[in-house]
């Protein structure tokens, strides 16, 4: 009888071993992502220094001799998601605030699985429609010469980033417990008072890790900057000015750069950037997450 | 009083922001709705590309998006099961688990943008697979697998101890628990979660922009070392490139009422299926 436990441990211990080692596939992706954008990114310190690389104010890539400076397409992002972000905060938020307070039985059973499914429309759909629909109504609304600028780029993210921020936030307000409410309730304040000075706060970490993943996902979109962001790569002094954000810039130079040349580095080096700073975003919002579960997770 | 009033124009404030919401999300769905319906046809959705991409079909960019979706979900999924398996039925505390944890949020959190540089350093270039449907859905299966761990692990954490307990008490092993009792118990809810990953993989284009995708191309992909036409990228190459900008834009339009259509579909189902079942288990 021993032959045959021991096989069937042995069954277990190789089954155990196996997931054990598929599951580090994610870390290792992590890790080669990494190793790849370091590799292929510092080689540009040879043809620029770091500072002037990260402060110069000419980005002129495929000039003789090119000059490698990204501060006009590291400000281009953060005027777009600035801009976004004020598009996206009041309307993610709003919707959220009113699927958990406002909105019925029936309205809520119906509009939740509808942002989910929103959440889905691809990027390159909403660049499209940037593209062929919204710049042009800029463009009339203001006189411009171009209709591709920051503001399109920035309420065309703005926008996509809703349903993003809304489900997430929905989700923290809903992890509230009732008692709170109703302790409120019981001490004479209305539903607004209750909702704004203790539902909010109390969900405060959860909602601002859903702004923090907003944040995240406009900073690193391309798709729809890339198509309305109007690709000019100069320091932005407006929004409605034609911009070239970092992702933008990755996107549309790189079929051009050859491999191995100091262009291929430099768009390298950028990605290397944005994905510091999404890094940056991804573990703040774990820590503010892991927060808000132990600040709640005693009351559940 | 005062009470009252700002109570009234908080909740219409608040009622404001989900009509808008709503508003801005419709007249996106409702223009490429009106405008792509005309260029609709069946010859549209079973014809090659002609003259030069700007009359015919757009199958091949059809197929293209079906063969790069699937391909990279077929590679994702063992490794997202195992991993979600392992995180949530063996669940060990250790360093290497917590550094496993924290790399699929982060991964998840990536730009595709730098999936596609990626894909393109390491796939096209270091492995020579060259620009090909292998290179394009090997960096989408990167992308789409954190999206598969965290819906296998939500759906695994669904299924109740007791399930468990019950299946051990009766002398099986924890891997016969895991495929008998776990696994068949957990399935719906895996099930949902991959095709709302398909949902939302078959859309993306930066990581194909450099690594899968291209405009001038007739026909279909002969094998998986060919580069291919893809929907996605086929709506962007249409409004960027090409010599006929006015004949483009119908194309553009139709192209990007189908994806919409598909994807919007695809999750679609998945959550609606998602959505009852969370209600029969709360009930």
């Amino acid at each position: 009888m021993t032959w045959r436990k021991d096989r069937r441990n042995f069954r277990e211990n190789v089954y155990r071993q196996l997931f054990a080692i598929l599951s580090y596939a994610s870390l290792i992706f992590l890790l080669a992502i990494t190793f790849t954008l370091f590799r292929e990114g510092l080689p540009i310190f040879h043809y620029v220094k770091p500072l002037s690389f990260i402060f110069g104010k000419n980005w002129y890539p495929t000039h003789e001799p090119p000059e490698f400076g990204v501060l006009p397409l590291i400000l281009a992002s953060g005027l777009v998601t600035l801009g976004a972000m004020l598009v996206c905060t009041p309307l993610g938020l709003g919707t959220a605030l009113y699927l958990n307070e406002l909105a019925g039985e029936k309205q809520r059973a119906i509009l939740k699985p509808l942002v989910e499914i929103l959440a889905s429309i691809p990027s390159v759909v909403y660049g499209f429609f940037g593209l062929a629909v919204f710049a042009p109504f800029v463009q009339n609304l203001f006189h411009l010469p171009t209709g591709l600028c920051a503001l399109t780029a920035s309420i065309i993210l703005g926008v996509m980033a809703v349903p993003c921020v809304c489900s997430i936030a929905e989700d923290a307000l809903s992890f509230v417990p009732k008692s709170f409410r109703e302790a409120s309730y019981a001490l004479g304040a209305n539903r607004w008072q209750t909702l704004i000075k203790v539902v909010v706060p109390a969900a405060g970490s959860g909602i601002f890790t859903a702004l923090i993943m907003g944040t995240g996902r406009v900073v690193g979109e391309t798709m729809t900057v890339l198509m309305v962001a109007g690709g000019a790569a100069v320091v932005p002094h407006s929004f409605l000015q034609p911009v070239r954000p970092m992702s933008a810039a990755i996107a549309a130079e790189m079929g051009e750069a050859a491999v191995g040349s100091s262009h291929y580095h430099a768009l390298f080096a950028i990605a290397l950037i944005l994905f510091l700073l999404t890094l940056g975003f991804s573990i703040l919002a774990e820590l503010l997450s892991r927060k808000f579960r132990a600040k709640l997770g005693g009351l559940l | 009083m005062k009470g009252k009033l700002s109570q009234a124009l908080g909740f219409t404030i608040l009622t404001l922001c989900a009509l808008a919401t709503l508003f801005f999300l419709g007249t996106i769905i409702f223009f490429i709705t009106i405008r792509g319906w005309p260029a609709l046809s069946w010859e549209f959705i079973t014809q090659t590309p002609q003259q030069g991409m700007t009359a015919g079909g757009i199958a091949p960019a059809i197929v293209g998006t079906l063969y790069l979706t699937l391909a990279a979900v077929a590679v994702a999924l063992p490794l997202g099961l195992a991993c979600a398996i392992y995180l949530c039925e063996y669940s060990p505390k250790n360093l290497t688990v917590n550094l496993v944890r924290i790399s699929i949020n982060n991964l998840a959190g990536v730009p595709s943008v730098v999936y596609g540089l990626f894909g393109l350093a390491v796939f096209v270039k270091m492995f020579h697979f060259g620009v090909s449907i292998l290179s394009g859905s090997l960096t989408l299966t990167l992308m789409v697998l954190p999206l598969i761990i965290s819906a296998t692990q939500e759906a695994l954490l669904t299924v109740p101890q007791s399930l468990r307990e019950a299946s051990l008490a009766l002398g099986a092993t924890h891997w016969q628990t895991i495929r008998r009792v776990v696994l068949p118990a957990a399935f719906p809810g895996i099930f949902t979660g991959i095709i709302l990953s398909i949902g939302r993989i078959a859309g993306e284009t930066a990581p194909i922009l450099f690594t899968a995708a291209t405009f001038y191309m007739r026909g279909f992909p002969k094998s998986i070392l060919s580069e291919t036409l893809a929907l996605p990228y086929h709506i962007y190459a249409l409004m960027t490139e090409g010599t006929h900008p006015e004949r483009q834009t119908v194309i553009a339009y139709g192209c990007a009422l189908i994806l919409l259509f598909l994807v919007l579909a695809i999750s679609a189902v998945a959550i609606i299926i998602r959505h009852k079942q969370r209600s029969e288990v709360v009930a």
